[in-house]
């Protein structure tokens, strides 16, 4: 025991580089054998063997000169990076990395010297601050995938519909946040200009349920809409929904509330000037000029 | 200093601010079209901010005092052509602009005037 100790940290560090240099190949075999064994199946092994090459050279390279780990860490964050995306699971990316402590450590048990045992786990250490480096970045790239699925989100779901000449609608599915309400009012008021329309129409039919902030922000919109010029009319107001707004006590003012999305289309074509009249059983449609 | 031109249509007075308007500028406007509106009996005024992008309270403000100005001397304001995000930042503001009329862009703002005007003949004649 105290043979060990007495061995210089510096003196197993170096024995550690010797000793990868020495069994390069073999090191490298045995991590491609466990990485490989880690994520079974669905991994190109040519692409695998060459990955885990580059990274022995990085790692290697980066021993060798103090501070020179930049190369390192670029290619353990592009690792990362791909497997997040590919779809592994945090431990087989994780594994990729570990498994080089084991393959390093049967070289060190065939050298079986003190400095090599000493120099191991200061080696140790390092592969583990390697591992958390990569979980680290798998974690950034989980969550930036995250993110661009929320940014694609909000570009499917807020369409803006022409509904006649003159009225356009917004049907708005799913919960209404701040970031979601901004993203709506813009691309209805944008509309709004470049359509020329006087009159729109939000239907809330999708929004599974309204608070004082959803009313809040439905209300920001009409108001935003009357600047501009043009009547708001909000629809597909559920019975519960109905009951939720008076229970809390929220005020809609002088603004228009309809039930369906028929009514609030045959309240905005009157609006306009536009005329029903039912023949037997057409249903004939005359707009009035002026 | 710059003066904002007022034009006149019919009995229309128009007015299309294209510059960043100054506190000074802005009452050089409310005197001139005061002036204007009596000296020509408008009934009518819009005030085109197609070009405005940037808007504070104070522009809010400005619109606000204007129209209040023109209904004293009989005369409708309708504010036209507010861009969207000119509209947005106004609402983030709190200021919904009571009492002043809209209308998407000058040619809906002139049809707005012309009918406020006929149904104020039509319920005169009754």
């Amino acid at each position: 025991m105290g043979v060990i100790l007495s061995v210089s940290a510096d003196a197993g560090r170096r024995r550690i580089e010797q000793l990868l240099q020495d069994n390069e190949e073999d090191v490298l075999r045995r991590w491609q054998e466990i990485a490989g064994s880690s994520s079974a199946g669905n991994v190109d092994r040519a692409a695998l063997r060459g990955q885990l090459h580059e990274l022995l050279q990085a790692l290697r390279r980066s021993l060798g000169e103090e501070g020179g780990s930049s190369d390192l860490h670029g290619l353990l964050a592009e690792l990362s990076r791909s497997r997040a995306r590919q779809g592994f699971t945090p431990s087989e990316t994780a594994v990729v990395v570990f498994g080089l402590k084991e393959a390093v450590y049967e070289s060190v048990e065939t050298d079986g010297s003190p400095e090599a045992l000493r120099g191991f786990i200061w080696f140790s250490r390092l592969i583990d601050d390697l591992g958390l480096f990569t979980i680290e970045n798998y974690a950034a790239a989980r969550e930036k995938v995250i993110v661009d699925q929320a940014e694609q989100l909000l570009e499917l779901s807020t369409p803006v519909v022409k509904l006649w000449e003159g009225i356009v609608a917004v049907p708005l599915v799913g919960t209404l946040d701040s970031a979601r309400t901004q993203v709506v009012m813009e691309k209805l008021l944008q509309t709004l200009v470049d359509t020329g329309s006087e009159h729109a129409v939000i239907d809330i039919t999708g929004v599974p349920a309204v608070d004082t902030q959803v009313a809040q922000h439905l209300l920001k919109t009409v108001v935003a809409a009357r600047l501009m010029g043009a009547e708001c009319v909000i629809s597909g107001i559920r019975p519960q929904i109905a009951h939720t707004i008076v229970t809390l006590g929220i005020e809609f003012g002088d603004i228009v509330t309809k039930a369906s999305l028929a009514d609030a289309l045959a309240h905005a074509l009157r609006r306009s000037g536009v005329e029903f009249a039912s023949r037997k059983t057409r249903v004939a449609v005359r707009t009035e000029e002026g | 200093m710059d003066r904002v031109p007022i034009l006149k249509l019919g009995d229309i007075l128009i007015v299309s601010i294209q510059i960043d308007l100054q506190d000074q500028g802005v009452l050089a406007l409310q005197e001139d079209l005061a002036d204007k509106v009596v000296a020509t009996g408008a009934r009518g005024v819009i005030i085109d901010i197609t070009a405005v992008e940037i808007v504070d309270s104070f522009i809010g403000r400005m619109l606000a005092t204007i129209a209040a100005i023109s209904r004293m001397l009989d005369a409708e304001t309708v504010v036209v052509g507010m861009r969207p995000a000119v509209a947005i930042t106004l609402v983030e503001l709190g200021l919904s602009l009571g009492g002043v009329r809209t209308a998407l862009n000058l040619e809906k703002g002139v049809a707005l005037l012309n009918h406020l005007e006929g149904a104020q003949i039509a319920t005169a004649a009754r």
